[in-house]
């Protein structure tokens, strides 16, 4: 777990409508964008956000966010007095791991959360940022709203 | 002077400004000029090779580059210049 990043706070809202985003798309892969403001050396996630996974074919083991939904997502965080702070998705059988993916194509300071998901539910929830080497570390999730 | 529109999560490499002005007369030249400026922010634009990374789009109004002449597309200081990471990945 890494020291170098702000923790997240992530409320209960929020992390009630990703968890259920990811079992309703399960076993497809579901994402979507939060939202909130660093503020006292935390990452406060107020709000969570779906969006549609574009990645054509198979969504069991792969999504995509349109641009234009990216150029959507920066607009609402600009109109809302909020910062956009990162991105979810789901790991349907899989952990809450980033793979070589999710690695190759991710942007620095956001954060990426990740859920993973079974038939039974949503049973992990993690969170990673890049490092300066382009790695990715854990974040911390405070009040994790899941117990594992 | 050219407006680069700089998406959040490179924001930390230009003291939190979401705007980028700079005389350039093609892409290339634009992100050459973001990239002197913003120590740090190359490495995310830019592979090993000096390509700009795959999953970094970068459009001159409504249009791809990748529509255009790509790094050479030609701007002028009327022109909006917008860098959006292509957001993706899965558990493979």
């Amino acid at each position: 777990m890494s020291n170098q990043f702000l923790p997240l706070d992530v409320n209960e809202e929020s992390m009630v409508e990703m968890k259920a985003h990811g079992e309703d798309a399960f076993p497809n892969e579901c994402c979507g964008f939060f939202y909130g403001e660093e503020r006292d050396d935390v990452r406060w996630v107020t709000l969570a956000k779906r969006i549609i996974n574009v990645k054509e074919g198979d969504q069991r083991r792969r999504f995509e966010i349109s641009g234009k939904d990216y150029i959507g997502a920066e607009r609402f965080a600009t109109q809302e007095g909020l910062t956009l702070l990162g991105i979810y998705h789901s790991h349907p059988l899989h952990p809450a791991v980033p793979s070589k993916h999710d690695l190759e194509v991710a942007m620095p300071w956001f954060s990426y959360i990740i859920l993973s998901v079974e038939s039974s539910g949503v049973n992990h929830v993690r969170s990673w940022q890049l490092n300066e080497s382009r790695i990715f570390e854990e974040e911390v999730i405070n009040k994790n709203q899941l117990k594992v | 002077m050219a407006t680069l529109i700089i998406p959040t999560p490179l924001r930390k490499f230009t003291n939190g400004h979401a705007v980028f002005e700079a005389s350039a007369s093609n892409v290339n030249e634009l992100l050459n000029a973001l990239s002197s400026a913003n120590e740090g922010i190359k490495k995310h634009l830019f592979d090993d090779s000096g390509e700009l990374r795959s999953f970094i789009r970068i459009y001159v109004g409504d249009e791809d580059i990748n529509e255009l002449k790509g790094g050479n597309t030609k701007i002028d200081d009327q022109d909006e210049v917008i860098i959006i990471p292509a957001i993706a990945g899965g558990s493979k």
